[in-house]
């Protein structure tokens, strides 16, 4: 069991930790925006995640903390 | 649960001004993890370029001191000797290192300083709007080669680690890329050895990092980085150029 937080207002929404992913549980939102007003990043089924942190290694705005 | 993935502490707390899907992020992150796990942050001092990077002073938590355009390594070359046990590194474009600072460049290898310099090559002027860059490849549309680079009238694109590996004095050259998380963790490693190189006094260490400019290459994020696999890896072949240690 592993868990991801986002500092959500940071995220540009553009989805390399959404294809960096092993497990194909991240997706960008289609309902909310940020501060910034892009879309940000959130987890389909938090539940499968296996705290690789494949997305944040592949984040450059530092979004993303793993914990396991 | 411990925490295995967090902002590095050597980075602020600013946000990067970085377009969305530019790899500088990461690079910067890779450096700040690299002090934090040598423990330099409070002895390192950071030279920011001209470029899109000339921001770098805000986001890393060392000191940092602001060069005039391309002469990173002169500075960093005074910084040093003055201050022998600080360590001292210089992050800079391609733009920065291999067009208007070619010279302190070349003559900062040439002199072997020991300081550590971070060159990261997209190809392209990024902060000016897309112009070629020496760097940029043959056939490639920039706003200064609408018609692709011709190498008749704009030469050929140059190869920092190659022409550096020709000299006598460099400890470490090395050219890595950020396109995937093995690469990423490939390019830590190098960051890694280029900062302990300076600690153990080896001498000029460089480290080439193949980022992508999803902008002004007119991709998305995701293409801009299957194009550094496609395109740039050709032309600048990933691989360690010098490594005084393992000879």
């Amino acid at each position: 069991m592993a868990k991801l937080t986002f500092r959500e207002d940071l995220c540009k929404g553009y989805g390399l930790c959404v294809n960096a992913c092993p497990k194909h549980i991240l997706a960008l939102s289609n309902t909310r925006l940020n501060q910034k007003g892009y879309t940000p990043v959130e987890m389909t089924k938090p539940e499968e995640c296996i705290g690789c942190a494949f997305c944040a290694t592949m984040c450059p705005d530092c979004v993303i903390t793993v914990e396991r | 649960m411990a925490v295995v993935f967090e902002k590095p502490k050597s980075l602020t707390d600013t946000v990067f001004h970085y377009c969305p899907g530019c790899t500088h992020g990461i690079v910067h992150r890779l450096v700040a993890e690299t002090m934090d796990e040598l423990g330099i942050e409070g002895k390192a001092i950071g030279i920011a370029p001209v470029g899109c990077s000339v921001l770098a002073y805000n986001y890393f938590a060392c000191d940092m001191i602001e060069a005039a355009h391309g002469r990173a390594p002169a500075v960093a070359t005074g910084v040093k000797r003055a201050l022998p046990d600080r360590v001292v590194f210089t992050y800079q474009g391609d733009g920065d290192l291999a067009s208007i600072g070619l010279c302190e460049t070349v003559s900062a290898a040439c002199r072997g300083e020991n300081i550590t310099v971070i060159f990261i090559n997209n190809a392209i002027y990024g902060m000016t709007g897309g112009q070629m860059a020496p760097t940029s490849l043959i056939g490639q549309v920039t706003q200064t080669s609408p018609y692709g680079r011709d190498p008749k009238t704009q030469g050929y694109p140059i190869r920092i680690c190659e022409l550096l590996s020709t000299l006598e004095a460099p400890a470490y050259l090395e050219r890595v890329t950020v396109n995937s998380v093995k690469n990423v963790k490939n390019a830590k490693k190098a960051i890694k050895k280029a900062f302990q190189n300076q600690i153990d006094g080896k001498g000029f260490s460089l480290v080439e990092v193949l980022s992508s400019c999803p902008t002004n290459w007119g991709k998305t994020p995701q293409k801009a980085l299957e194009w550094i696999d496609e395109a740039m890896i050709p032309q600048y072949p990933l691989g360690v150029y010098r490594d005084k240690e393992a000879e």
